[in-house]
């Protein structure tokens, strides 16, 4: 019979059902298009940063250092910049390590789930994590006087940590947030301490913290506005914490604003070298967890 | 562990604190008033006026919300309410890319691409000339940089309205668009509300983007096709200058702080409504 009702059924369309039909397929078209806008945006992307800078990277470029001229289009390299973002982004992601996963477990083990403590805390690193990097500069950068340091490997490494922490705790903390409680309970119930608990509570949010650090670095490693302040930029790979050091958004940055070819060359090359690590990273964040997370219990 | 808790909760009023300290002497010279609406920026003479730089950032955001709003709003509803599992498995990584690329890429592309893009082919019909750096130039790429938090933000909040409240409206006899605007998009219109402030947030901060193409000209901003200065920017290219004057640097310092300020109220704002709604 149903086939005969849908053969009926244009007959039945009314003034206001055309009208609405009409609007139905204006609004696809609409999201249609912005899908398409998206896509095209990512493409044209990742494209111009390709297709720029794989004309212009060489393998010298990211193997040696600056050489004399260099700022105005002489032989070398930014190595510098690419061992300077590393260590500045390894050694920031220890600390925020260090201090951001007690915090964790101090918000999800330690304290009751509608503690008010907890929600002004989260709400708090929710605050943090939208301040813009900039203000950290600036901040860290008064710090720095008042404390009568000078722009160098600390600084950066100083400004980068604070700036990760908020990052590290919302995101470990989403994943820590959905932990079951029943298994907290069984393990209290077999006699195990609030610190042996977090044996268990560490097994189950690993891959949450594999991610939140992998969103740090990708952060870290891109953010330009704080390191300005605070880490200074040098021709060299600096050997101690006191040292200026620089980083590969701020090569980046300053060699792009030269007027020379060469060196705007240069810059497009070193862009590419930060993507393609960022990329990475993006990647590898969604391969953990895909990968590792099947494994938890819900 | 709750002392280190608690010290990280200080940090906010820590910040507030000694940005504050440090921008004092500018407030103590110039009413905060004058500061706001004073246009003559001339620091070696003492002059500070921050207006050309706020309504450069204003602007700029203003632009970035205006293209971002509506692309973000389609493509989420496209991605909760339409699409299939193969467009997401497309979709979906791509706004990864764009949420994982560092801001001065942004900038790198913006110069490439949308600079002259502006100059060459769009402001040919409204302007003489334009340089392609330029306040329009800025709101593009930023409106960009913002869409994958905005995008991500809506489709969380449409995927929280219940499936029931869709089925009514199915049920009596409403299109998809019409279940899509008036039931899902309507329940969750004080998230979508506090999604853009977040966003607005997110967007006043931004500095290595912007700074690459906005044009860098303290004036306000007559037309999108005028070169701007928002205030990360001034921040930015000043660094290295502001230890000359102490009053320069209490200026810069006070950039900051009004940007921490600012950002700190929206912040506070949205994240409590979506809280709310979490809870919900």
């Amino acid at each position: 019979m149903s086939w005969w009702l849908s053969l009926s059924k244009p007959r039945l369309k009314s003034k206001k059902m055309k009208k609405s039909i009409v609007k139905e397929q204006f609004a696809r078209l609409l999201m249609y298009l912005s899908i398409v806008i998206v896509l095209i945006l990512v493409a044209s992307i990742i494209w111009t940063i390709f297709s720029r800078g794989a004309k212009c990277l060489t393998w010298e470029m990211v193997t040696s250092l600056p050489g004399g001229g260099f700022y105005i289009g002489k032989e070398g390299g930014f190595l510098n910049a690419i061992v300077g973002s590393l260590y500045i982004v390894l050694a920031s992601t220890a600390i925020g390590l260090i201090i951001s996963v007690p915090v964790v477990f101090f918000l999800n083990v330690y304290l009751k789930t509608k503690s008010k403590l907890a929600y002004v805390a989260r709400l708090a690193f929710d605050v943090l994590f939208g301040i813009p990097s900039i203000v950290y500069g600036a901040f860290a950068f008064t710090l720095m006087i008042y404390f009568g340091l000078r722009t160098s490997l600390l600084g950066g490494i100083l400004v980068e940590t604070l700036l990760i922490i908020p990052i590290l705790i919302r995101s470990m903390d989403e994943v820590a947030k959905n932990f079951p409680r029943e298994l907290l309970e069984a393990s209290y119930s077999l006699g195990a301490t609030r610190w042996e608990t977090m044996g268990v509570v560490m097994r189950q949010i690993a891959p949450g913290i594999a991610t939140a650090t992998l969103l740090s670095v990708g952060r870290s490693i891109g953010d330009a506005a704080g390191v300005m302040f605070t880490a200074g930029f040098s021709d060299t790979i600096p050997t101690s914490l006191s040292q200026q050091v620089a980083t590969l958004p701020l090569s980046i940055f300053f060699q792009l604003s030269a007027p020379q070819i060469e060196v705007q060359n240069r810059a497009y090359a070193a862009a590419l070298v930060l993507t393609i690590i960022v990329l990475i990273i993006s990647l590898l964040g969604r391969f953990i967890t895909n990968r590792f997370s099947k494994h938890n219990l819900r | 562990m709750r002392t280190v808790t608690v010290v990280a909760l200080l940090f906010v009023l820590v910040m507030g604190w000694g940005l504050y300290q440090k921008s004092a002497p500018i407030l103590g010279e110039i009413p905060l008033w004058n500061l706001l609406t004073d246009s003559t920026w001339q620091p070696f003479k003492n002059q500070f006026g921050f207006l050309p730089f706020v309504m450069g950032t204003i602007w700029v955001t203003i632009i970035a919300i205006v293209i971002s709003l509506p692309l973000s709003l389609f493509t989420a509803i496209f991605l909760t309410e339409y699409s299939r599992r193969c467009v997401k498995k497309i979709v979906y990584p791509a706004l990864d890319i764009l949420a994982s690329l560092p801001s001065v890429i942004y900038g790198v592309w913006g110069t490439l691409v949308i600079v002259p893009w502006i100059s060459d082919k769009l402001a040919p019909h409204f302007v003489d000339f334009s340089a392609g750096y330029t306040t329009l130039a800025a709101g593009i790429v930023l409106s960009i940089m913002v869409l994958p938090l905005l995008v991500s933000l809506f489709v969380e909040l449409f995927s929280s309205v219940s499936v029931d409240l869709r089925d009514t409206a199915y049920a009596l006899g409403s299109t998809r668009w019409q279940t899509a605007q008036k039931v899902v998009m309507r329940k969750s219109l004080p998230g979508i509300f506090a999604s853009v402030v977040l966003a607005v947030s997110r967007a006043l901060g931004e500095t290595i983007a912007v700074l690459m193409v906005c044009g860098n000209l303290p004036q306000v901003p007559q037309s999108v096709f005028d070169a701007c200065y928002p205030l990360p920017a001034l921040i930015a290219n000043n660094y290295g200058e502001m230890l000359s004057l102490p009053m320069y640097e209490s200026a810069l310092m006070f950039a900051a702080l009004l940007l921490f300020v600012v950002v700190l109220l929206f912040n506070l704002v949205s994240r409590i409504i979506l809280r709310k709604i979490e809870e919900n």
